[in-house]
C-alpha cells in the first residue's frame, strides 16, 4: 500500500516535472520569437536604408546638389528641390511652432476644466488621426482657391504647418504636465503674474521636451508628400524661387512666398514614377538624402528626450 | 474741483493686468486654430464636394463599383475604389498585428529596461521614414523579390504595397500596446509568477486579457493609418481603379485616387475635379469613425484597478 503511493507520487513529480519543461520551454520559444521579429524589423530598417545608398550611390557627388531637373536623368539635380524643401519648412517652422506652443500653453496653464477646453482638446487629438491627405484637400479648397494664395511656397508651409501643429500642441502640454506645481507656486508667492510664470518658469523648463516635438514635427514635414502633391505642386521645376536675402536694404524680401516651388520627395515621387532605370537611381539617392535629413532628425529627438529625462530631477 | 487722481502704483497695476489680459486672449486664439482647422476641413469637403452629388446621386455612389471619371461614360462608384483601400488595409493587418503584439509583448514583459531602451529608439525611427521612402521601398525591392516566389505577379500590384504598409504600421501597434500592458500593475503580475506561472503564461493569460482594450485600441488606430496611407499605394499599387479584393492585381485606393487626380490637370469645378473631394470625404468618415471607436473602446473597456 505504502509502496503503491509511493510510486503514484513520483509518477506525479514526474508529471509536473514534465509540465514545469513544457513551459519552460514555451516562455523560452516565445522570447526567442519575440527576439526574432525586433531583429528582423531592424534588419528590414537597415536592408531600406542600405538599398537606396546603394542604388543612389553613383549620384552621390556635388552637381547632385547643384544641378536643375534635366529630362536627361544623368544630368539632373535636386537644387530646386532641396532649396524649396528649406523655404516651406522655414514658412512652416515659424507658423506651426509659436502657434503650437502657444495653443499648448494655453491648455495646461491658462483653460479652464469646462466644455470649451474639451472641445478644443478633442479636436486637437482628432486633428492628429486625421490623413495627411485630407490636409492636402484642405489646402486646395482653402489657400489655393479661397484665400487665392496659389500653388505656392507659402501655402505648402501653411499646409505643412497645420499638419505639424498637434505634434508639437501634445509635446508641448506633455513637457508642461511634467513641471511640478510648486515651481509655479514659489513664482507667484514672490508676486509674479501668471504670463511671467509661464515665460521665466514653465517655458524654460519645458523647453527640451517641447524642443523634441518640434523636431520630431520638423522630420515628419520633409518627408510628407502627399498633401504637397494634393496642392498641385509643379514637379517639374528649372527656377530657383526669388532670395530671401537681399544686398540692399531692407535685406530680406518676402517675394520667395508666392513662388512656385518643388520639394524632395515630390522630386523622388516624379523620378520613381518614369519607366527609365536611370531616373530610379536619381530617385535612390533623393531617397537616401531624405532618410538621412530625418534619421538624424529623428535621432537628436531621442537623444534629447533621453538628456531631459535623465537631467532634470525635481 | 479736484482731478480724480490715480496713484502711479495703481496705475502700474492696471497696465498690467491689461497686459495680461491680452496675452491670455492670444494663447486663447491659438488654441481655437485647433477648432477652426477641424471645423474648416469639415466645411470645404462638404461644400466641394455637394455639387458632385447632385451630378451624381448618392446611391450610384455607393453602390456603382466602376469608377470611371476619364472616359467617355463616367462612373463614379466609390466601391471601386474602397476595394483597394480595404484589400490593401487588410494585408497589412495580417502583417502589422502578428508583428506588433509580439514586438509588444516581449517588450513589455520579456525584455530587461535595457534592452526596451535600446529597441524603442529603432521603432521610432522606423516611424520617422517618410512614406515616400517606403513606396520606393515596396515597388523596387519587395515586388520584385515576391516575383521571383510567384512570377505572374505584375508590377503594380496590392500585396507588395500591403505588406510594407504592414511594416509601417507595427510600430504604431507595439508603441500603443506596450503602453497599455505597462499599465497592468505589478501585483497581477506578481499574483501569476506566485501561482507558478511562467512569464509567457502571464503574458497571454493575465497581462493580456487585462490590456485587451488598449491593443483593440492600438489595433483600430493601425487600420486608421493604414487606410489614409497614400505614398506606399500611389507609387506600388497603380493608380487605375478596379474592383477587386484581389492581392495580386493592380487598383487604385481613395487615396491614390486624389494623388492621381492631383498630378492631372482637371479644370476647377469640373465634376471630375469634385470627385476628389467626395472621396477625401469618403476617407474622412471612415477615419474619423474608425478615430472615435478607437478612443470609445479604450474608454469604455479600459479596467479600473
Amino acid at each position: 500500500m505504502a509502496q503503491q503511493g509511493k510510486a503514484k507520487s513520483l509518477k506525479d513529480l514526474n508529471e509536473i516535472r514534465s509540465l514545469i519543461k513544457k513551459h519552460k520551454k514555451n516562455d523560452f520559444l516565445f522570447a526567442a520569437t519575440g527576439m526574432f521579429v525586433i531583429a528582423s524589423l531592424t534588419i528590414t530598417l537597415i536592408i531600406l536604408f542600405l538599398d537606396l545608398i546603394i542604388d543612389g550611390y553613383p549620384k552621390f557627388n556635388l552637381d547632385f546638389f547643384s544641378n536643375y531637373p534635366s529630362r536627361r536623368a544623368a544630368r539632373a539635380g535636386i537644387l530646386s528641390a532641396w532649396i524649396g524643401s528649406s523655404l516651406v519648412l522655414l514658412v512652416t517652422f515659424f507658423v506651426a511652432v509659436p502657434l503650437g506652443i502657444a495653443a499648448g500653453v494655453y491648455l495646461e496653464e491658462y483653460a479652464k476644466k469646462n466644455w470649451f477646453a474639451d472641445l478644443i482638446e478633442i479636436n486637437v487629438s482628432n486633428l492628429a488621426g486625421v490623413p495627411s491627405i485630407i490636409y492636402g484637400l484642405l489646402a486646395l479648397g482653402l489657400f489655393v482657391y479661397t484665400f487665392d494664395l496659389g500653388q505656392s511656397i507659402l501655402t505648402a508651409g501653411l499646409t505643412l504647418a497645420l499638419l505639424m501643429l498637434p505634434i508639437v500642441i501634445v509635446s508641448t502640454r506633455e513637457a508642461i504636465r511634467a513641471i511640478p506645481i510648486h515651481i509655479r507656486e514659489a513664482a507667484f508667492a514672490v508676486g509674479a503674474t501668471k504670463w511671467h510664470v509661464v515665460l521665466h518658469h514653465v517655458i524654460p523648463y519645458a523647453y527640451g521636451g517641447i524642443l523634441t516635438g518640434v523636431i520630431i514635427g520638423m522630420a515628419r514635414a520633409i518627408g510628407e508628400t502627399a498633401p504637397i502633391i494634393t496642392i498641385g505642386a509643379l514637379t517639374f521645376i528649372a527656377f530657383l524661387p526669388p532670395s530671401p536675402i537681399m544686398p540692399e536694404v531692407p535685406f530680406i524680401n518676402f517675394e520667395w512666398l508666392d513662388s512656385g516651388f518643388t520639394v524632395l520627395p515630390i522630386q523622388m515621387f516624379n523620378w520613381i514614377s518614369r519607366p527609365q532605370h536611370a531616373f530610379h537611381i536619381n530617385a535612390a539617392a533623393t531617397g537616401a538624402v531624405i532618410i538621412i535629413l530625418t534619421a538624424i532628425m529623428n535621432g537628436a529627438a531621442i537623444k534629447l528626450r533621453y538628456n531631459v529625462r535623465k537631467k532634470i530631477k525635481w | 474741483m479736484q482731478d480724480l487722481v490715480i496713484s502711479p502704483g495703481l496705475a502700474k497695476n492696471f497696465r498690467r493686468n491689461f497686459v495680461e489680459r491680452i496675452i491670455e486672449i492670444g494663447l486663447l486664439l491659438s488654441a481655437v486654430v485647433a477648432v477652426f482647422i477641424t471645423s474648416a476641413i469639415v466645411y470645404i469637403l462638404v461644400v466641394e464636394a455637394i455639387p458632385f452629388f447632385q451630378h451624381v446621386s448618392l446611391y450610384d455612389f455607393l453602390t456603382d463599383t466602376v469608377w470611371t471619371p476619364n472616359y467617355s461614360i463616367k462612373h463614379y462608384g466609390i466601391m471601386a475604389l474602397v476595394s483597394g483601400t480595404l484589400t490593401t488595409t487588410i494585408i497589412a493587418l495580417i502583417v502589422a498585428v502578428p508583428l506588433g503584439t509580439i514586438t509588444a509583448i516581449y517588450l513589455s514583459e520579456f525584455a530587461s529596461h535595457k534592452t526596451r531602451e535600446t529597441i524603442k529608439p529603432i521603432l521610432e525611427l522606423l516611424v520617422g521614414v517618410p512614406t515616400v521612402v517606403f513606396g520606393y521601398f515596396a515597388l523596387m525591392l519587395v515586388t520584385p523579390l515576391i516575383q521571383k516566389i510567384y512570377p505572374d505577379l505584375t508590377t503594380f500590384n496590392m500585396l507588395g504595397p500591403g505588406i510594407v504598409m504592414g511594416i509601417m504600421i507595427v510600430p504604431y501597434i507595439a508603441s500603443v500596446s506596450e503602453d497599455a500592458m505597462r499599465a497592468v500593475p505589478m501585483a497581477m503580475r506578481e499574483g501569476a509568477y506566485a501561482m507558478g506561472a511562467t512569464r509567457f503564461q502571464t503574458a497571454i493569460r493575465v497581462i493580456a486579457p487585462a490590456a485587451t482594450s488598449g491593443i483593440v485600441a492600438s489595433y483600430i488606430l493601425a487600420v486608421s493609418r493604414a487606410v489614409g496611407e497614400t505614398m506606399i499605394v500611389a507609387i506600388a499599387a497603380g493608380q487605375q481603379p478596379n474592383f477587386t479584393f484581389n492581392p495580386v492585381e493592380s487598383a487604385a485606393t481613395i487615396t491614390a485616387y486624389i494623388v492621381s487626380v492631383a498630378l492631372g490637370d482637371l479644370e476647377h469645378g469640373t465634376v471630375g475635379y469634385q470627385s476628389i473631394f467626395a472621396a477625401g470625404l469618403t476617407l474622412l468618415i471612415m477615419t474619423l469613425f474608425l478615430n472615435i471607436l478607437g478612443h470609445w473602446t479604450r474608454k469604455k473597456f479600459s479596467e479600473r484597478y
